[in-house]
């Protein structure tokens, strides 16, 4: 079994419009959404919900008013300035429990927090798991692990030979999570400034993990000229670029629709997204569309 | 008046308004950007700032000696991020888990717990085409952005007078934690997006949540004309205000890719990153 991820630093360079693809010209996969903060693969893959369950992430603190002395220790000891009146602003308590531990009066109890949801669905192209995280909740990180584990699983019980997965932005807490376990990542990015200065920082943090990394340039006939510099920034790394997509309207039309762009037409886009399933599953891998 | 431009969705154009709605503003009053998006800060690269100070953001961690510690137990069971394990002969410490509360030093009854300071990122200050340019950087391979985030916001107390002042918060993407500590305590938000349903969608979770934190908002529509009207639509049905538009053009997205400014290249836009200010002053002082 391989696992695939889909990252790229700077958000809005295109993940989901390559997951998307691929996940569509795959013929054996399972697929997962870990961009858990702001999930968007469920709008080309329409999966039909089989199970939902709750995401129990992170505890909270909750002061009794009835036993609360107004000692105020609790505030002072809390370092994430989630206290203040004797009341816990539940947006920034991260579940330490420091409150809890100190109060002389018992008078702090450390509450579950209901913080997601995460769901197995079936879509047309196989399984799919995925999840939304509540509403200025935290923990993506956690969500992010259950949902692969979760997939993972799936792939091994049924025999999927490939997980694809659609990542996070960034660099931080979700996208190590995603990283953790994968075979290989494909970055997408996009030829701007910030589009190579974030390529450099994800690949720099890929090198934590033991994955292979293939790049691919979305959009690269907007900028010709930094698209050439990415290019060769790759090929100085020894990373391989599979694919540049041009900037095509049927994407964006595509995706209005709802639909994977390798559905919707053959155009220029398209061709580059199946040439980049091709080199990832092999053409026996791949489904005719 | 502190402003925080923000998203669900990434890449939609915050930073193409953040450093625009600056550069606009900075001949008519003092302006100040803080840079949150400290995963990938990327305003720096269109505003070219000289950075005059720096300050690395550190995460207290504990450090136990082995020769005090009585194997109580009471560490590594308080700790509720599992960052802690007994060996037996000596207390494991995961830096990487440990989100600095102080817990265990606190607690640990035999005085066998210190801090160190880890090293997690870093803030810089200084000046960029005569404004206050504050910008966060999150160390590779670290998980935790708040604190950094915090730091440079830090950085707005000590800054001019904010009454007189704007201070534009260029804020991460997405919806948990890092979004929103960076627009938390502002007095106003904008939420760009783009006008497909995946702006629409991240749009409706960051309108969730500046709801929730009680935070005034509007909406900025980049790359308009290029999908559906859904997003429009949405705005209408909720009563939500569309601060600006800002056209699809290849010559925009070519000077953005290279990273030119908008206002400078693009006189039409200087006007509409001036009304965009005074969408927002109007309904900050309403």
């Amino acid at each position: 079994m391989k696992e695939i991820v889909v990252l790229s630093g700077k958000g809005g360079t295109g993940k989901t419009t390559v997951t998307a693809s691929l996940a569509a010209l795959a013929k054996d996969a399972v697929l997962t959404d870990c961009d858990v903060d702001a999930a968007d693969l469920y709008l080309l893959l329409n999966p039909k919900i089989k199970d939902a369950f709750k995401f129990w992430g992170s505890q909270k603190a909750r002061i009794s008013e009835k036993k609360c002395i107004r000692c105020g220790k609790c505030e002072k000891a809390c370092r994430f300035d989630a206290i203040e009146d004797f009341k816990v602003n539940p947006t920034f308590c991260e579940g330490c429990g420091v409150c809890c531990n100190i109060c002389s009066q018992k008078a702090i109890d450390m509450v579950d927090t209901l913080s997601g949801h995460w769901y197995i669905s079936d879509t047309r192209y196989g399984p799919m798991v995925h999840a939304r995280l509540g509403i200025s909740e935290e923990n993506s990180g956690k969500l992010v692990s259950l949902v692969k584990k979760t997939a993972r699983e799936i792939a091994e019980r049924e025999g999927y030979k490939y997980i694809i997965t659609d990542g996070p932005p960034g660099i931080g807490c979700p996208v190590i999570s995603t990283f953790s376990g994968a075979d290989e990542a494909l970055i997408v990015t996009e030829p701007s400034v910030s589009g190579l200065h974030d390529l450099e920082r994800l690949l720099k943090l890929a090198e934590n993990f033991k994955v292979a990394v293939k790049v691919v340039i979305n959009k690269f006939d907007l900028a010709e000229e930094k698209s050439r510099e990415i290019e060769q920034y790759c090929i100085d790394k020894g990373i391989e670029v599979i694919g540049k997509i041009p900037f095509d309207e049927d994407v964006v039309k595509a995706i209005s629709k709802g639909i994977p762009p390798v559905e919707y037409s053959s155009g220029p886009a398209a061709e580059v997204l199946r040439n980049v399933a091709v080199l990832s599953f092999g053409e026996s891998g791949c489904r005719q569309v | 008046m502190i402003i925080a431009i923000a998203s669900g969705k990434g890449g939609t154009g915050k930073t193409t308004v953040a450093a625009n709605l600056a550069v606009a503003l900075k001949d008519k009053m003092r302006v100040a950007l803080l840079d949150c998006d400290v995963e990938e800060p990327n305003a720096h690269l269109f505003l070219m700032p000289e950075f005059t100070e720096k300050e690395s953001v550190v995460l207290p961690v504990p450090s136990i000696d082995s020769d005090k510690c009585t194997h109580c137990g009471i560490c590594t069971g308080i700790c509720a991020y599992h960052a802690l394990a007994d060996l037996g002969k000596k207390i494991l410490v995961f830096e990487e888990l440990c989100h600095g509360c102080g817990g265990c030093s606190l607690l640990c009854p035999a005085g066998a717990i210190t801090e160190i300071h880890k090293e997690i990122g870093l803030v810089e200050r200084g000046t960029a085409k005569g404004m206050e340019f504050v910008q966060g950087t999150l160390s590779i391979g670290k998980v935790s952005a708040p604190p950094v985030i915090k730091k440079v916001k830090s950085r707005i107390k000590s800054g001019p007078a904010i009454a007189t002042a704007a201070v534009i918060i260029d804020s991460p993407p997405g919806t948990s934690c890092p979004m929103i500590n960076a627009v938390s305590g502002a007095d106003y938000c904008v939420l760009v997006t783009e006008p497909t349903p995946f702006g629409l969608s991240d749009l409706q979770l960051a309108v969730g949540v500046v709801r929730e934190l009680g935070i005034p908002f509007g909406v900025v529509i980049n790359r308009a004309g290029m999908g559906d009207d859904e997003v429009e639509k949405y705005l209408q049905e909720q009563g939500i205000p569309l601060l600006m538009k800002i056209p699809f053009d290849r010559r925009y997205a070519a000077c953005c890719a290279r990273g030119g400014l908008l206002v400078e290249e693009f006189p039409e836009l200087k006007q509409t990153f001036n009304n965009l200010w005074k969408a927002i002053e109007r309904r900050v002082k309403a």
